[in-house]
């Protein structure tokens, strides 16, 4: 940020540089107390197990995800199948492995999404604080009037499900929530100093929101965009539960889910609880992730 | 205070148009023909243009929205695309239900959450609120269909203490309704303690370090006075709010409990209209959820307004 300055401004090279040196410095200080945060690394080890297992899941999976087998369906957990196998005589253990792919890919995509779009989105409100400001502030409170499902329900009906379309919804609708959070940021920053010298410079709108204010104003978008990825899970797991995710027979923790938990009452238990686990673990890891990541950048 | 209740119903209003101008676009974004999907592939071209007509299809789209929305107001809610008959004959009885799951889950859940948060405000730091805090953060993470799956596992099937079905037998009594609604209103219950106990344990920590606090201390009251008379009742206000704002969420979490539950309510009931792509039931099923949450914020803003009288002052400026 500010070393940027200095090279095109002199004038400011000597505290401009020793800021930028301190701001590494404490980069490097908060990537240390990461490392030593036993939360994170509780859960950065889950997320790599399933991170591994979306990438090398075919090599690691006991047999095919999709193969089925008629003479051996709703199998319960045994040394053949370890977590039992599905309706379709479909190995379990399989499917948890390889359903790790599609999530794994939505969420981070959709949460990725919305931390850009909401963070540009934040930082044109806040900056330019004007009509468009109230009207925008105005039409997102309008849209978080409703739960997140039910706006990806009306627009994955109204344009088809796909993986494209589950994340741009959800990417949209946390950009929105996100956006709120960054315009608050950046209405603490804009009066300060530095940024009427930057106007005093003549420099540019977009040079004054994205190289000056937008590295202040990181901290919380960094934890927004480790909130939202867990939530971003959440919400695919919920949609693919619903059938709005990806299509049968593709492997999936919601979709599995929602086509077993109708054996539940025959006693079937193993083809709905271990997806429901899996769910539950990445959501966990991911949350464990963000609460060492919020407390070190908060400190 | 006339003023501010003046310029805070004046700004829900404003919010519920503008969800209604979203919800109506969702709908034009929709290809296709509702004439020909609701006849079929079998019906002439000119029943099909005869129905988009009658359906007020054919005129210019600020027009249907002025149409849609002046509905609305009169109680007229469109006629579903799936059912041929009106949206609200459907809308109301699942809105009822729906609100009788709400209410359940919100009977357990705001007082265990208002405690669990004020314990583990009291007992700051030691086990008891480690142990409350971490519970109600990892609870409010899961999906509620994936603790929903965990709890019939356990109580319906292997314990057979409660029926898996939300449903009650057609004319039971109160008792029997409520047994069979417990089990769907646990995930909800989950998915909110942690929300509303971390507010009521911020809020409860804030109350205690206040001056006000220390010197009803200072005068020598007791401090089971001090918690009852000057600690609770600040400690409350955030809390009303979170439990309003939380209404809405709960809704969008109905969705999922009532398709797991296969219980008739609101939830279910835009879940099938978006699968049958029945738009004017999606539609105002969308509007209601909105017009709920919105209410509840109002009414968490109203009851906050008359307990804390700066916020009274503050909005009369």
């Amino acid at each position: 940020m500010s070393t940027r300055t200095a090279l095109t401004l002199p004038a400011g090279a000597g505290p401009g540089a020793a800021a930028g040196a301190s701001a590494r410095q404490m980069r490097r200080q908060q990537l240390r107390l990461l490392l030593r945060s036993k939360t994170f690394l509780a859960g950065a080890a889950i997320l790599l197990a399933w991170i591994v297992c979306a990438i090398f899941g075919s090599w690691l999976s006991p047999g095919n995800p999709l193969a089925q087998n008629l003479f051996a369906t709703n199998a319960a957990p045994s040394g053949a199948h370890l977590l039992g196998t599905d309706s379709l005589g479909r190995d379990m253990l399989s499917r948890v492995i390889a359903g790790s792919r599609e999530i794994l890919i939505v969420a981070p995509s959709a949460a990725l999404l919305g931390t850009v779009f909401g963070t540009v989105t934040g930082l044109l409100q806040g900056y330019y604080r004007n009509l468009v400001d109230t009207i925008t502030s105005r039409l997102i409170e309008a849209f978080l009037a409703l739960p997140l499902v039910i706006v990806a329900f009306l627009f994955v009906v109204a344009t088809g499900p796909s993986i494209a379309t589950l994340i741009l919804v959800i990417g949209f609708a946390f950009g929105l929530v996100i956006s709120r959070t960054v315009r608050t940021a950046v209405l603490q920053e804009r009066d300060l100093d530095y940024v009427a010298a930057a106007r005093l410079r003549d420099e540019s709108a977009p040079h004054i929101m994205f190289v000056e204010i937008l590295p202040n104003v990181l901290g919380p978008v960094i934890v927004e965009f480790t909130v939202r990825l867990g939530s971003a899970v959440f919400t695919v797991a919920t949609l693919s539960f619903l059938g709005f995710g990806v299509r049968p027979p593709t492997p999936d923790w919601g979709a599995d889910i929602a086509a077993n938990y109708q054996y539940l009452a025959a006693g079937y238990w193993w083809e709905t609880l271990f997806p429901a686990l899996a769910i539950a673990s990445l959501i966990t890891a991911i949350n464990l992730i963000g609460d060492a990541v919020e407390s070190v950048v908060i400190q | 205070m006339q003023r501010y209740l003046v310029k805070r119903l004046g700004l829900a209003i404003l919010t519920l148009l503008l969800l209604s101008v979203i919800v109506f676009t969702a709908g034009q974004i929709l290809p296709g023909n509702p004439g020909r999907s609701i006849l079929g592939n079998l019906a002439s071209q000119q029943a099909v243009a005869q129905l988009n007509r009658q359906l007020g299809l054919d005129k210019p789209v600020p027009l249907q929205y002025w149409n849609w929305i002046t509905g609305m107001v009169r109680g007229d809610f469109g006629r579903s695309y799936e059912y041929r008959a009106p949206v609200s004959s459907f809308l109301f009885p699942a809105l009822g239900h729906s609100l009788k799951l709400a209410a359940v889950a919100f009977v357990i859940v705001v007082p265990l959450s208002v405690l669990g948060g004020v314990a583990a405000a009291l007992n700051r730091g030691r086990a008891v609120d480690r142990v409350i805090s971490t519970t109600g953060l990892s609870l409010c993470t899961v999906p509620e269909f994936v603790s929903g799956i965990v709890l019939i596992v356990l109580f319906g099937i292997e314990l057979k203490a409660l029926p898996v079905s939300a449903n009650a037998p057609p004319g039971s009594g109160v008792l029997t309704q409520l047994r069979y609604l417990l089990l769907p209103s646990i995930p909800l219950v989950f998915l909110l303690f942690g929300y509303i106990a971390r507010i009521a344990r911020a809020g409860t920590i804030e109350a205690l370090e206040s001056d006000y606090v220390r010197t009803a201390t200072l005068k020598g009251l007791g401090r089971p006075a001090i918690i009852a008379r000057h600690v609770l009742r600040n400690s409350m206000l955030p809390t009303i709010t979170v439990i309003a704002t939380q209404t809405g969420y709960l809704i969008g979490g109905l969705v999922v409990t009532e398709t797991l539950f296969n219980y008739p309510g609101l939830g279910r009931l835009i879940y099938n209209a978006a699968n049958q792509k029945d738009f004017p039931m999606l539609e105002a099923g969308v509007l209601v959820i909105g017009v709920v949450y919105l209410t509840a914020t109002l009414l968490a803003d109203l009851v906050a307004t008359s307990l804390n009288p700066r916020v009274r002052l503050q909005g009369a400026e």
